[in-house]
């Protein structure tokens, strides 16, 4: 669980790079923090792993406050750095090894889970070798494998894949949803806008060190580009001119064969919708909700943060 | 606790370990370590041969000591560079965020580096002494007595301590590996300052007064490291911040601290400078107890057992007076002497001196050179009533005219020295360590310049001019 309120930061230059950040992350939940490089996303992870003292406000992580009980916040957490921080001259295993004795596993259980996490990223046969020899996606899928040797019930992961190929960034996300299964809680700051979809129920935008936007996918779409849009189309040209539309609805678009609405509360107004376009005789192929992106509610919300227009 | 330890010990093992995997350190090191004892062994057989034709036996047979103290010294100035870069060297190599995120106490990292800091330079003195002591075993020169081994071995352990603990405070205060190497000769300096003062306890002195070296840099090492640990923040370390010197934000720090919310002058010495001499009332107990305590144990010895070593016989005591009479009596001011700007000059100096040994040691150093003079005072007066003067009426016209002023300047100087002191090593949660230092120094500076400038000058004036004619008036009743 990861609960903050407030949570501010500002740098011994004056500079505030965090401000006034309020989240709240259940177990079973992943949330996924986006923004511009500089943002504050980094800066943010920290004050949840207790490495840096929040100026004002406050965050409990696992049930302990940043300040008060650090230790026990760091013993609870899982972290993915920016930066993978391997020991190059360590081997895979030696590596895992060392950080399972550090958060206090025994020999047995080191062993085990070290072995299961190396063979799960595929680095098992590279286990033995130094990880200075390793290319960037392995390292960066040992400084993950690290951060879950000890089964922490709070995972805090900063692009965790941003370097890695596409079956190996596969493989992180399916291991981050089976997490989440676990009932474990996660953050991941990422620039990977269709990751941030597939994996996050919630979403929040951060700029320049303000969360701007925080919520669902759906809330945020709605909110940022407004009610849903469905389309309508037929198989041959359709006069929809005598079509009379149930309240909260309204055409965006037309063609000879598709029209695009606007809709406001889609469960009350759809199925009326479908019936009036029936009971018209509509040559009706498919009703379906014209699908918005995440990458369209990031954009806009960036574009209207900076005073630019957002051209869709 | 015991896990504590094993924390301590599992940080260190890693770092060991690693840093043999390297050959590009491990064999510089070792050809060192190789090599040094054999050069050591040629300089023994010369200065053997050489002592041979001049004589010089106590001399030859404290030389093994001496060459293994140097030996022992030589690895740790260039393995210092292990502990220069244990957390900087992290740091710039990005390691240094997961070791921080993970459930490590602070004092469990400290301590982990600093064993291995100490450790690696340690393994390498051994074996170099050693390999030493097995070669000079063909030699004609005296084995050191197994109580002399052992002071050597301890007094270099000591100095692994020392220069450890310092070059880790500068690894986590340091921005880059390069700023740390830099700053390594304020370590290495000094404590080749230290060798020849002990090599010199060595040739010239009871070998049992090594005892207090050993003591006083074990001492200093634990007020370093305390330092180190109470001003360790894990925030530092994540710091982004390039090596800017920032000179005018260091100036704002200390002219801000120094003038306080004072508006004039008259409102500083109203205000600021009585809740400055508040902070230092404790320190200031404890220096004026010092400071009686170090002349009182001095006339005592004095007044004890110098008679044993002079025979003063009535007829020496006689010309000292007689002398003594001469030259006071001719003597109106001390102005043909010394001036008293050059006397206030050199006061003033002494109390500067007082401040940088200090904040070099802590206020111990300070102190203890406060002690010498105070010491010295202690002497003369005792002196004085061996030569049958009366050390009361000496002290009221000799000294108490202008020392009312010199020493309430000097008693005050070393309190505020010894709380700047004490301010370092005391864990503070809002400030770095420069600024700290800033502070203190700051906090010193309105006790020097508000009371011990002043005071020192009128001091200086009285003891030229008002002094020597007080002193003529008590000469007839010597
Ligand atoms: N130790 C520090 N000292 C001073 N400024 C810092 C420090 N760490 C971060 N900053 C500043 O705080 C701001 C936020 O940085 P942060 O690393 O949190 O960004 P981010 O969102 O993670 O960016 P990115 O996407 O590039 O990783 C930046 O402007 C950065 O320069
Ligand atoms: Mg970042």
């Amino acid at each position: 669980m990861i609960e903050t309120n407030d949570l501010s930061k500002q740098f011994n230059n004056n500079f505030w790079a965090v401000r006034g950040v309020t989240l709240d992350v259940q177990p079973g939940q992943i949330l996924a923090l986006l923004g511009q490089n500089g943002a504050g996303k980094t800066t943010t992870v920290r004050m949840l792993t207790a490495l840096l003292a929040p100026t004002r406000g406050y965050a409990r992580v696992a049930g302990y406050d940043v300040t008060k009980n650090p230790k026990e916040v760091r013993m609870n957490v899982g972290v993915l750095t920016e930066q993978h921080g391997l020991y190059l001259r360590m081997t895979g295993d030696e590596y895992l090894d060392y950080f399972g004795k550090i958060y206090g596993l025994d020999a047995q259980a080191r062993a085990t889970r070290s072995k299961y996490l190396l063979d799960y990223f595929g680095l098992a046969e590279a286990s033995r070798r130094r990880s200075g020899e390793y290319s960037k996606g392995m390292k960066q899928k040992l400084a993950l494998a690290r951060s879950l040797m000890h089964s922490p019930s709070v995972l805090l992961l900063d692009e965790p894949t941003s370097a890695m190929d596409p079956e190996s960034s596969r493989l992180v996300r399916d291991e981050i949803a089976r997490l989440r299964s676990f009932q474990r809680t996660i953050v991941i700051c990422t620039h990977n806008l269709a990751e941030a979809e597939a994996l996050a129920d919630h979403i929040a935008i951060i700029y320049r060190g303000k969360i701007l936007l925080n919520g669902t996918l759906d809330e945020l779409k709605r909110r940022v580009l407004g009610p849903m849009e469905y389309e309508a189309r037929f198989a041959d040209a359709f006069d929809a001119s005598g079509l009379s539309l149930p309240p909260g609805v309204e055409v965006v678009s037309r063609s000879e064969t598709s029209l695009k609405f606007r809709i406001e509360s889609p469960q009350v107004a759809n199925p009326k919708l479908v019936h009036a376009l029936t009971s018209m005789n509509a040559p009706l192929i498919s009703f379906h909700e014209v699908s918005r992106k995440l990458e369209q509610v990031y954009l806009k919300t960036m574009a209207e943060a900076q005073g630019l227009a957002y051209a869709a | 606790m015991r896990r504590n330890w094993e924390a301590i010990w599992m940080v260190a093992r890693r770092e060991f370990v690693d840093q043999f995997r390297d050959w590009r350190i491990v064999a510089p090191m070792v050809l060192l370590m190789a090599l040094f004892p054999f050069i050591a062994d040629d300089t023994t057989q010369e200065a053997i041969e050489f002592m041979g034709r001049f004589g010089g036996n106590l001399i030859l047979e404290r030389l093994v000591p001496f060459v293994i103290l140097v030996i022992g010294f030589f690895p740790l100035s260039f393995t210092l560079v292990v502990a220069l870069e244990s957390f900087v060297g992290e740091k710039e190599r990005g390691t240094i965020e997961p070791l921080l995120s993970s459930p490590l106490d602070d004092h469990q990292l400290y301590l982990g580096k600093l064993l291995v800091g100490i450790a690696t330079p340690l393994v390498f003195s051994f074996v170099s002494i050693v390999i030493y002591l097995i070669l000079i075993t063909r030699r004609d020169v005296a084995f050191p007595s197994f109580y002399l081994l052992a002071l050597v071995l301890l007094l270099t352990f000591a100095h692994a301590v020392l220069m450890v603990s310092s070059a880790i405070v500068i690894s986590v205060q340091a921005t880059t590996v390069r700023a740390a190497n830099l700053l390594a000769s304020f370590v290495v300096v000094p404590v080749a300052f230290l060798l020849q003062g002990e090599t010199a306890l060595i040739f010239w002195g009871n070998e049992s007064v090594l005892w207090y070296a050993i003591v006083g840099v074990t001492l200093l090492s634990a007020l370093i490291v305390r330092l180190g640990v109470s001003h360790f923040r894990r925030e530092y370390l994540l710091g982004r911040e390039i090596d800017t010197l920032n000179f005018k934000q260091l100036w704002l720090v200390f002219t801000g601290r120094f003038v306080g919310n004072a508006e004039s002058i008259r409102d500083w010495y109203a205000v600021e400078l009585p809740e400055t001499l508040k902070q230092i009332r404790r320190p200031l107990a404890i220096v004026l107890l010092l400071g009686v305590a170090a002349v009182a144990a001095s006339y005592l010895w004095v007044v004890v057992n110098v008679p044993g070593y002079l025979d003063i016989s009535p007829e020496i005591e006689n010309r000292i007076k007689t002398l003594v009479n001469q030259n006071l009596t001719d003597l109106d001011d001390l102005s043909g002497q010394i001036s008293a700007p050059v006397l206030f000059y050199h006061n003033a100096r002494a109390v500067v001196i007082m401040l940088l040994l200090g904040v070099a040691s802590f206020g111990t150093l300070g102190v203890t050179l406060f002690l010498v003079n105070m010491g010295l005072v202690g002497g003369v007066l005792g002196g004085a009533s061996l030569l049958g003067v009366s050390p009361g009426l000496l002290f009221a016209a000799g000294i108490l005219p202008h020392g009312i002023f010199e020493l309430s300047a000097v008693f005050l100087s070393v309190a505020a020295t010894l709380k700047a002191g004490a301010l370092l090593v005391t864990p503070q949660q809002d400030k770095s360590l420069g600024e700290l230092l800033l502070v203190a120094l700051a906090d010193w500076f309105r006790v020097f310049i508000g009371i011990a400038l002043p005071f020192l000058a009128i001091a200086a004036v009285i003891e030229v001019y008002v002094t020597p004619q007080l002193l003529q008036m008590i000469v007839p009743y010597f």
